[in-house]
């Protein structure tokens, strides 16, 4: 074995770099989230499970994890329609509706938040057509849903639109060639090459609004047990004092968000290794 | 200033890419440092230069450990494989650099600064260049900038990775001519890294072959070429037939082919092999000579300075010839024809296929 | 620039590009507009007594302070990681990476929350800090603090992987050369990266400016003393002062336009002065 296990050893400025980065990642990240197992640990395991499976913490989970997924799915299928129309055709606007993707991703949650109920409420110009045709919107978990596609959309374009200008037009065109059709073509040749992107993004925008907090409590209404979303219940638990009961639903986002992350390190790997 | 390397190892976990080398460059001297990809060459230059840390053995400049010594204090000229140009700096300023970047003591004005950039871009025939960013030159030119910038702080002495790996056939030629000439002219004491045998033997004074990181031969590119110290360094410095064996009594037997061997006058028998380079072989359309033996012609590639030939032995193999165009006038052999191969020069090393 | 050839049908062709604009209507150019025309519903005069009353101000004041702070400080980090990253490999290097990435796939409530657990009245530090009279929670410290953790990663994602693809080929060069550390980073590695640089802190300062999630927690919603300026939207919003609080939510959209110009920009110059 080499001595060094730093490569390439002889620059310098390594160990105060690293030293940096170490105690920055310690203070701001790793002391605040270990204060915050090491709150939910001086509790008893069963205490845990009990803060955890009360009807309205289990009911708001759900909530959050079902909407969620919605979400992410319908952010993909939208995205994969705006990433292909802005990557593959050429029209006037293009290059503005390119720039207003990062709408959701710049414009500050609380600003989503109140805009969005304002326009989906029974009043508001899209809320009042949806209601006369029987679907309100506000105040729904269709609304929290909107508010989620809003703010997922940026991810998965985003993550799209690179591998869909890497296609090698080439590939297409051998399968026309081979006879394929267009439809073909895109459900057998570029589908699978998009996949890797098309999960990430989705991946990306699930993780988001699993947590996600500014842009929904504005439209969800917040009644318990039925538009009352996990991280919506943390706060108020928190301001109901319930410091336990906070902290117990926050250790559960904790882990989950820690786990959508290595899932999109193995899904950010296998994108690499697709578009190679 | 000279260069002295000894007993240099370094591994990389558990490769281990130099194992005990030693080496010598002599003041003004041009030497190559001549291997495969992998067999540690990039490693060596880099210790040298400072770039890396060895495990064991020592650098020496002008007879001075320098092993400790920082990459900054080597006075090193170093032209990286990729030419690590500055990207975000033209031309002039990548030369500059170096002269920008000394203690404050020894900076020289802004005045001498552009002398001598505007000196060293005369020198690699760039000087209309110097506004350029790197990414608007060819490879050739990137190259020579490379070569500008690491003589711009006076080096003491120069070394070059792969300096022609990267450029396309002719302008590498014209590169290594280049170099050749400008190294007779300033006599910088020179080492460069390259896995290219006709560079290292048209290039060099002296040619390192190193192989899985250890030094198979040292010597003169005659030298080399005329007595290669094993089949590998034989195999690497060009195409070559091979016989495969065995020695006994004063003689070895090589397939279809039996030649002297005084080495192993004994009668136990050992594996051997002979080599041949397809120039060092004769045809005729004598076929009930002694000497050589029979074999088909296969192809004939008569485009070339030289005619190529590549002709079958009973036994399966395929032998490669080289003759001139003269002696394939006298001859004219077609696919199909019968004739004799008469080896001129045949070495032989003891051992086995597979081995070497 | 040539379109490239698509062979879909023109039908086809115009029947996405028309169901993407309708996309593009829907979900983007709708609420843009929205919240102007809520922010100039009463007219130019009400917008501006909106964004002048003293909270606002205040509200205003504090974001940009928060701003000032939390931005440095990242980037500060973002160009450490990046050095230390990017440009040395270690055992254990994937996983600070992964480490550095958590601050965005942290709920912005758990965010806050933990500061909460570490400063607040019964947190691990309360008691000493309120010995000392000390306020962090409910008080600037805290919202810094948690701002810096939520925009933790936007910096050092930029930056590491471009330092990273970059090698260190030319921080070699400017070693044998003689340059000094500080020479070697200022002259030859940051250069190379300011793009991605620029890039990183342009996302940063957007995310510092419309922080909403983890400031709620511990900021305490004081008006006129603890409120940023996406607090003071909500605290409006909830008093039913509408026109107050998109007058409010106006500003705060004006500077994600700016941020996505900014982005656009830089994205589109360091495409073109890419090697």
């Amino acid at each position: 074995m080499s001595r060094r296990r730093v490569s390439p050893s002889l620059l310098p400025g390594f160990g105060p770099a690293l030293g940096v980065t170490l105690l920055f990642l310690s203070l701001v990240v790793l002391a605040p989230l270990a204060a915050l197992l090491a709150t939910t640990l001086r509790g008893t395991p069963r205490e845990f499970l009990a803060a955890v499976s009360t009807p309205r913490v289990v009911a708001a989970v759900r909530l959050s994890v079902l909407v969620s997924l919605g979400a992410a799915a319908v952010s993909a299928l939208l995205g994969l329609l705006l990433g292909w129309v802005l990557v593959r055709y050429r029209f006037p606007g293009r290059r503005l509706l390119d720039t207003l993707v990062d709408l959701p991703f710049a414009l500050p949650t609380a600003v989503a938040g109140i805009t969005l109920t304002t326009l989906y409420a029974p009043t508001g110009w899209l809320g009042r057509p949806l209601a006369a045709l029987g679907v309100p919107v506000a105040f729904t978990p269709l609304g929290i849903g909107v508010a989620l596609v809003f703010l997922g959309l940026p991810f998965t374009v985003r993550t799209l639109q690179p591998v869909l200008a890497s296609l090698d037009p080439e590939v297409e065109e051998a399968a026309a060639s081979l006879g394929a059709t267009r439809l073909e073509t895109f459900r057998r040749v570029l589908l699978p090459e998009l996949l890797p992107a098309l999960l990430t993004g989705s991946t990306l925008a699930f993780a988001r609004g699993l947590g996600e907090y500014g842009s929904v409590v504005f439209i969800s209404g917040n009644m318990p047990m039925r538009t009352e979303i996990a991280p919506l219940l943390v706060m108020t638990k928190l301001e109901q004092y319930d410091v336990a009961g906070a902290t117990a639903l926050a250790t559960l986002l904790l882990v989950a968000s820690f786990l959508l992350l290595l899932v999109l390190n193995r899904l950010e790997a296998w994108a690499a290794r697709a578009v190679r | 200033m000279s260069i002295e390397v000894r007993s240099v190892s370094k591994s990389f976990g558990s490769f281990l890419a130099l194992d005990d080398v030693s080496l010598r460059v002599g003041d003004g001297e041009l030497v190559a440092l001549l291997g495969p990809s992998g067999g540690g060459k990039t490693s060596l230059l880099r210790i040298i230069a400072g770039l890396e840390e060895p495990d064991r053995g020592t650098v020496l400049f002008h007879g001075e450990d320098a092993t400790r010594r920082d990459a900054r204090e080597r006075r090193v000229g170093f032209v990286f494989q990729h030419y690590a140009l500055f990207r975000r700096m033209t031309v002039f300023e990548n030369v500059a650099f170096g002269l920008r970047v000394k203690p404050r003591g020894e900076r020289p004005s802004e005045a001498d600064v552009k002398r001598r950039v505007g000196e060293l871009l005369k020198l690699v025939q760039l000087d209309w260049l110097g506004d350029r960013l790197p990414s608007e030159l060819s490879g050739g030119q990137r190259q020579r900038v490379a070569l500008a910038r690491a003589l711009a702080v006076e080096p003491k002495v120069l070394l070059l990775d792969e300096p022609f790996g990267s450029l396309d056939a002719r302008v590498r030629q014209e590169l290594r001519r280049w170099l050749r000439r400008l190294h007779d002219e300033i006599r910088l004491t020179s080492l460069f890294v390259t896995h290219d045998q006709e560079e290292a033997l048209e290039v060099a004074d002296r040619v390192v072959l190193l192989d899985r990181g250890r030094v198979v031969q040292d010597g003169t590119p005659a030298d080399l070429f005329e007595h290669p110290a094993d089949p590998f360094v034989l195999d690497f410095l060009g195409s070559v037939n091979i016989f495969h064996g065995r020695v006994e009594n004063g003689r070895a037997h090589l397939g279809p082919l039996s030649v002297a061997y005084p080495d192993a006058p004994h009668d136990g028998a050992l594996p051997a092999s002979g080599y041949a380079r397809p120039w060092e072989i004769d045809l005729s359309r004598d076929l009930e000579g002694v000497e050589g033996f029979p074999a088909t012609v296969r192809h004939v590639a008569a485009a070339g300075a030289v005619v190529r030939l590549e002709l079958a032995p009973d036994d399966g193999t395929i032998l490669k010839v080289e003759i001139s165009r003269e002696r394939f006038a006298e001859l004219a052999p077609s696919p199909g024809d019968r004739l004799r191969v008469v080896p001129r020069n045949v070495r032989v090393f003891l051992g086995g296929p597979g081995q070497g | 620039m040539t379109a490239p050839r698509s062979r879909e049908p023109r039908a086809v062709r115009l029947l996405l590009i028309g169901l993407a604009l309708a996309a593009f209507a829907l979900f983007l150019f709708v609420p843009l507009a929205a919240v102007f025309v809520e922010a100039f519903r009463d007219g130019a005069r009400a917008w501006l007594a909106a964004v002048t009353e003293p909270d606002a101000r205040h509200a205003l004041k504090l974001t940009l302070l928060v701003a000032v702070i939390a931005v440095p400080v990242n980037a500060f980090f973002g160009l450490a990681a990046g050095w230390a990253l990017g440009k040395f490999r270690f055992p254990g290097r994937s996983f600070v990476l992964t480490l550095v990435d958590l601050p965005f796939a942290v709920s912005p409530v758990v965010a806050g929350l933990v500061f909460v657990l570490l400063f607040g009245r019964t947190g691990f530090f309360g008691p000493w800090l309120a010995d000392r009279g000390l306020e962090i929670v409910f008080a600037l410290p805290g919202i810094v603090l948690a701002t810096v953790f939520v925009t933790f990663p936007f910096v050092a994602r930029e930056v590491v992987p471009l330092m990273q693809s970059q090698g260190t080929d030319e921080e070699e060069a400017a070693r044998v050369l003689g340059a000094g550390f500080f020479t070697t980073f200022f002259r030859v590695t940051l250069p190379n990266v300011k793009w991605a640089l620029l890039y990183g802190i342009v996302l940063c300062t957007a995310r510092a400016v419309g922080e909403f999630g983890a400031v709620s927690v511990v900021s305490g919603h004081v008006r006129g003393e603890t409120n940023t300026l996406p607090l003071h939207v909500e605290t409006l919003y909830n008093e039913y002062a509408f026109q107050g609080a998109f007058a409010a939510a106006s500003l705060l959209t004006f500077v994600a336009l700016a941020t996505m110009v900014a982005k656009a920009i830089v994205s589109r110059r360091a495409r073109e002065e890419a090697p």
